[in-house]
Order: structure tokens, then sequence, then C-alpha cells
């Protein structure tokens, strides 16, 4: 029994901690631009992260879930707008639904950095189902994604298609389609509309996807986004925590009054929760797969919903000064508007762990 | 990570099941003289006091295999290990901690055997949340203590044998928690009364005990003059690690599942509720991460790294979905939850016995009192 991180894992955490302290701190998240990705992804493929998940003998890390769920939820509490959840998607979907010669060629390059991916699976904004994905490659590719993750920042995009035989991944050179950017809430995920015109869907360039392919995507997906959020909701508890402390009124520190403490109390609770549940998911992805559908849905809805409510007293506690912008802590509500429906909001996920759980 | 125990401590697992196959028959095939005879067989086993030191009759069980020997009985749906939940659940840990060698040859056999059952003398009509303000007097005369005063809400006092009592030697103390002491009174004592109270389900579990020039010899004092507030914080420590209990909540849901498959609401199953199901499911989780979360905890444990406030998360999930699980329960029967006489009353029952677990050990806003002061860092209020 070892439900906690290894020696190992706790070195990569203080080097993700280190990195965003240095190259990634807040004031070049809100700068953030293509340019400031490709410098610093090119650290990140030195160091090891572009390529954690991707098998040593494809030139990646080796390394699981669990090691990924270390740097997703230090970036994720720097807000730090690098694509590697899109990244570890793209890994993840090649692995599982790609044929050998597809990981020959896609996963190296990956894990080297010379390849990042844009990821955008629906096209219905608040369905997640195979049916929610309609883009046509029955023939040539021919029409618009509107809502794909990172593609701005990617050398290609990965996103959700019909072909004639079900549902498909296609991977496509950015230079091959259009890309609009989304103007989006939280500018730390940026996204782009992606239009496709006649383009070629061979074989080679699709991964075809089973229902349990997308299910098993997509819970990657929950897990990935709820790592980030169990970062960026500490963040949010300690910045909250830290004012408490100082800010001084009626004679007192306001943490000293219950009606501030006891919220904070309450997020801490949250937090404890969703992150023991995402760890567990984490595991899942690579050691108890048939778990993982039940386990991703469990951490993504306490997430979602717990994570909204700490974003928004995170502010509301801070009082007018939380609600500026020059203040970090609207950028975290901004983060938790954007993460709560990602790969299903609360009453999707709740409503699959009722059948999961046998109603 | 991984969540396997190893071959040893799943030898012990199969030991317990073993155990329970052989000498835990179906409810309604019990004799009168099961539960003597259930007492004497896990005694016989070391399961009773499993955690405590050899040297005063315990068996040095590690971690791991409390968290296995727990797990089984409630899976299995056993009895308690004995007939003194507090005498096993503190009362003996905090004697263990504290008391002398003369103490724990005098106390801790008769607990471990279920000979005694205690209960515990701690909260005042003015003093419950605010325990470390009690008023309960205790004198030094001689070679005892001549005790005055009035303790309320006593859980178990009209069967008790014994309490385990707090009182204040010390009124002129700057810091209100010195000068506590901490003493061990028979309930037979001339001058202790006990007036039983009714709770909201009807029952009289707890009660008013008076204290009227009590004499309690110097012996039973546990801990040192002045120092029983150490004594008390150590002992409500392990009543929030020992009271959750995870196995028996997911024991609850598939209950409460199971009356969801038989209730029609609107003319339709409960269960295709949209509504209904998203409860369920939110009571599922909370429990999986009471589940997780204690794994964690449990980790920490077995690497050597002792538990600070963690437990009062686990006591909060646990007092909200007491209260939630029977409510909606109720709730979800419509005029029928409300009645005492049917097949499903329990529910009904149950949802007036909350505040054993919510209240008991230390209210919920005492325990975020906790979490935001000793792990935010937050100032005292």
């Amino acid at each position: 029994m070892n439900f906690g991180f290894s020696e190992e894992q706790e070195l990569l955490r203080d080097q993700v901690v280190r990195f965003i302290t240095d190259e990634c701190p807040i004031d070049v998240v809100r700068t953030f631009e293509p340019d400031t990705n490709r410098a610093l992804w090119k650290k990140i493929a030195e160091l090891g992260w572009v390529g954690l998940t991707v098998p040593e003998r494809f030139g990646g890390s080796g390394l699981k879930w669990v090691d990924l769920t270390v740097v997703l939820e230090e970036t994720g509490r720097g807000l730090c707008p690098l694509p590697l959840t899109s990244n570890a998607l793209a890994c993840a979907a090649i692995l599982r639904s790609g044929s050998i010669s597809q990981q020959k060629e896609w996963l190296p390059k990956i894990a080297s950095g010379s390849v990042v991916f844009g990821f955008g699976l629906y096209d219905e904004p608040n369905w997640i189902d195979k049916d929610a994905i309609t883009l046509d490659a029955s023939d040539r590719i021919t029409g618009t994604k509107t809502f794909v993750s990172d593609a701005l920042l990617a050398t290609h995009v990965m996103v959700g298609v019909q072909t004639k035989n079900g549902p498909a991944l296609t991977m496509t050179d950015v230079n091959a389609v259009e890309c609009v950017a989304l103007n989006v809430m939280d500018r730390t995920k940026p996204a782009a509309q992606v239009s496709f015109d006649q383009v070629q869907a061979t074989v080679e360039r699709l991964l075809p996807l089973s229902d349990a392919d997308l299910d098993y995507l997509n819970s990657c997906g929950a897990v990935a986004i709820t790592a980030e959020m169990v970062g960026a909701a500490e963040a949010v508890l300690g910045l909250t925590s830290d004012y408490a402390k100082e800010r001084i009124q009626f004679g007192h520190p306001i943490g000293k009054y219950q009606g501030v403490k006891h919220r904070l109390a309450d997020m801490f609770v949250d937090i404890e929760s969703f992150k023991s549940l995402l760890y567990y998911a984490a595991w899942c992805v690579d050691d108890a797969t048939d778990e993982l559908s039940q386990a991703a849905s469990r951490a993504k809805a306490t997430a979602s919903d717990a994570f909204a409510q700490i974003g928004i007293d995170g502010v509301g506690l801070h009082g007018a000064i939380g609600y500026t912008a020059e203040y970090d802590v609207q950028l975290y509500l901004k983060r938790a508007k954007w993460a709560r429906a990602m790969f299903g909001d609360s009453d999707f996920h709740y409503d699959r762990v009722a059948t999961l759980g046998g109603l | 990570m991984d969540f396997d125990f190893t071959p040893d401590e799943e030898a012990f697992r199969t030991e317990v099941r073993a155990f329970l196959s052989q000498n835990l028959p179906p409810r309604n095939e019990r004799s009168g003289s099961f539960m003597r005879d259930w007492l004497d067989k896990v005694r016989a086993k070391g399961w009773v006091g499993f955690s405590w030191p050899k040297s005063v009759g315990g068996s040095d069980g590690d971690v791991a295999r409390q968290a296995i020997l727990k797990e089984e009985m409630a899976l299995a749906g056993a009895p308690p290990l004995g007939t003194s939940f507090m005498g096993l659940a503190w009362v003996g840990p905090g004697i263990i901690q504290y008391g002398t060698d003369e103490q724990k040859a005098r106390f801790i056999p008769d607990i471990l055997d279920s000979k005694v059952t205690w209960c515990t003398g701690y909260s005042e009509p003015n003093h419950g949340s605010d325990l470390a303000a009690i008023q309960t007097k205790a004198e030094r005369i001689g070679d005892h203590y001549k005790v005055n005063g009035q303790k309320i809400w006593t859980t178990g006092a009209p069967y008790a044998d014994w309490m385990i009592l707090l009182t204040r030697t010390d009124f002129n103390t700057e810091v209100k928690h010195d000068g506590i002491t901490c003493l061990l009174v028979p309930m037979k004592t001339e001058g202790v009364e006990v007036r039983p109270i009714e709770n909201m389900a009807g029952d009289r579990h707890f009660a008013e005990v008076f204290f009227t020039d009590v004499e309690v010899p110097i012996e039973n004092r546990l801990g040192d003059e002045g120092k029983g507030w150490a004594v008390t914080i150590s002992a409500l420590a392990n009543e929030r690690s020992s009271i959750g209990e995870v196995t028996q909540m997911f024991g609850k849901l598939e209950d409460l599942k199971q009356l969801v498959r038989g209730t029609r609401k609107q003319g339709a199953p409960a269960s295709e509720d949209p509504l209904v199901r998203r409860r369920i499911a939110e009571f599922e989780t909370k429990i999986a991460a009471m589940k997780y979360n204690g794994l964690r905890y449990l980790t920490r444990q077995l690497r050597g790294q002792p538990l600070s406030s963690e437990t009062s998360v686990n006591k909060l999930l646990r007092a909200s979905l007491e209260i939630e699980m029977d409510d909606f329960a109720v709730e979800l029967q419509g005029q029928e939850g409300v009645q005492f006489q049917t097949q499903t009353a329990r529910w009904a029952r149950s949802s007036l016995s909350w505040p054993n677990v919510v209240i008991g050990g230390g209210t919920p806003n005492i325990q975020r009192n906790i979490i935001s002061e000793r792990i935010l860092g937050l100032p005292k209020d």
C-alpha cells in the first residue's frame, strides 16, 4: 500500500516548480505569445517533460500518468499556458489507437519537441459523445472545428472527425488548415477555430476511435484538466489565506473571523477530496484501465464544481482588490470557468458515476 | 504508487476472512450467547486493542494490518470488538500514553476483556465546543480529590462503569488550558448522580451527570495535575481518526441505491430521475474521496510521518454525508419517509441520530477551526 509520490516524483515536482519560478512566472503568463511558447517548449523538451509518457523506445521518458500529474499540478498552479495537456492527449491517442508505423512516425517527434499538437475532440460545445463529433471526413475533410485547444501554439492539430468507418482523429499540419484565434475568457488556455478545405484524410493520418477508445481519451482529458485544477485551486487557497492573515479589519486580520476562516477550511476539504480522487484516477490510466472511467468521472465531477466556487470565493474574500485586473486571483477564477465543462461538466460526470454504480 | 498489500499482509486478511466465515453467523441465526462468545474469540485472536503494545495485552498490530482488520470487519458487518467503544477508542490509548504502570495493569485488561464500559465526562452545560473552559472543580484534600460540578451530554453514562472526567484544579491560570486535571471515576461512587436525557430519536443514551463532594483517590488521576488538556487532545485526536469508517458508508450507499431502485417518483422509476441519479453519484463520490483521503493519510503513517489535523477532513465529509444520505432517503419516500412502522423505517430513524457522529468528538465548526488554524495557519479566534 503506497498511495503517495516517490522520491523521484518529488524531485520532478521540484524541477517543475523551479522552472515555473524562473522561466514562466505570472508576468510571463500574462504576456504569453506563440514566440514565448516556442522558446519554452524547446527547454521543457530538453527536460523530458513533453515526452514524459512516450515510451523510451520512441525517445521518451517512459513514465506514467501519475508522473504527468505531478507536472500538470505545478503548471496548473502557475497557470502556465504551455500546451502540455493537448500534447499528452495526442500521445495517449497515438499510443492507444495508432498503428506501429504511426507510433514510430509521430512519437519520437513529439518527444523531441519538433511536433506539437493542438487538440479538439467535439464539435458540439456541451455534449460528450461520439455523436458530438461531426466534422466530415468520409472523403476529404471539409468543414470547421470550432474549439481546438492550443492550435496556435502547435505544428499540428489532432481533431475528431467522422469517417465512413466511424469516429477517428486526424493528424494535420497546421499549414494545411486555417486557424483563427478564439477570444477565450481564460487567456492562458488559447484556442482556435480550425477550418479544413478539401484536406486529405489518408489512413496514415487517421487514428480510428472505438467507443472504448473515445471513453479512454475523454477520461484522460478529464484527468489532465483536473490535475491542473488541483494546483490552481491550491494557488487560490494560498493567495486567499495569505491575504486573510494580512488584511486588518475591525482591528483584526480577517482570517480570524469564522465567516472567512471556515470558508477557507471548506476549500481545503474540497481540494483534498478532488486531489485524492484525481491521484487514484491518474493511477488507473496506466494500472487499472477498467476503473478509469469511474475514477476520472468522480475526480472531474468534484473538481468542476468545487474549483468553480473556489475561484468565485477566492475573488470574493479578497474584496475589491480581488476584482482588479492587476491582482492574480481573478486569473484563477477564469481558469475555473474554462475548466468546468472541459471533457464534461459535473452533470455529465455524475451521471456517468450513477450509471457505472448500477443505477 | 501501488494499492497492493504485501503477501504477509494479504495472509493476515485471509486469516481474518476465514475467522469471520467460521464465527460470524447471519444476524437471524445468532444465539443468545453469540455476543459473549464473539467477544471472547476476537479477544483470543488478539484483535481487541490490536494496535496497543503487547506489554499491556495488545498485539502491536501495525498500521496496515489495523486498516485490513477494520476493513474486513466492516465488510462482513461484524459487531464491535468490545463492549466499551470509548474504552477502546480513546480511554485505553490515553491510559497507555499517560497512565502509570499501576493504572495500566488496573484498567487495560478490563477494557480488552469487555468487562467494563467507559463514558467521557467532558462537556458541561456552559462549556461544550469551548472545552478548555470547563468549571467542574476538583480540590486536592490529602490523598484524594473532592469533585463538585456538572457534566452533560455524557454518552453512555446511564450504563457505564467508569468515567474519564475532565476537572479544573486551578482557577487562577493565565491560560485556561492549564489547570485542567483528568480523573478516572467509578460511576458508582457516592455523590455521582446520573439523569438520562431523551434524545430526538426517543433514546436515552446520554445524560446529565452531577458531582456532589465526590471523593476520587489520587491514584485515579491520569497524567499530572494541571496537565489534563494534553490527555484530552490526544483522546480527541484518537476519536477523530476512529470514527471515519468508509466501508460502512459504502454499505449504506448500496442500501440507498436499493431503496432508489424500489421507489417511484412522479409516476416513474426514481432511478431514472436525473436529480436522484446525481444525488446518489455525489454521495458515492464523496465516500470515495474519504476512502482515497484515508489511503493517502495511511500511506503517510506507513512512511512514519505523523498525522496532524488531516483527520478533520474526513470527519467533515462524514458529517455532511451522515446528514444528507438519511435526509435524501426520507425525502425520496415522500409521505412514507416519515413513518416509523414501514419496512424502510430505518431511514426515518437514522435521520434522527446523526448528531452522535456529527456533534460528538467536535462539531463541524470546530473541525473547520482546527483545519484553518493548524493547517492553513490562520489566527485563532
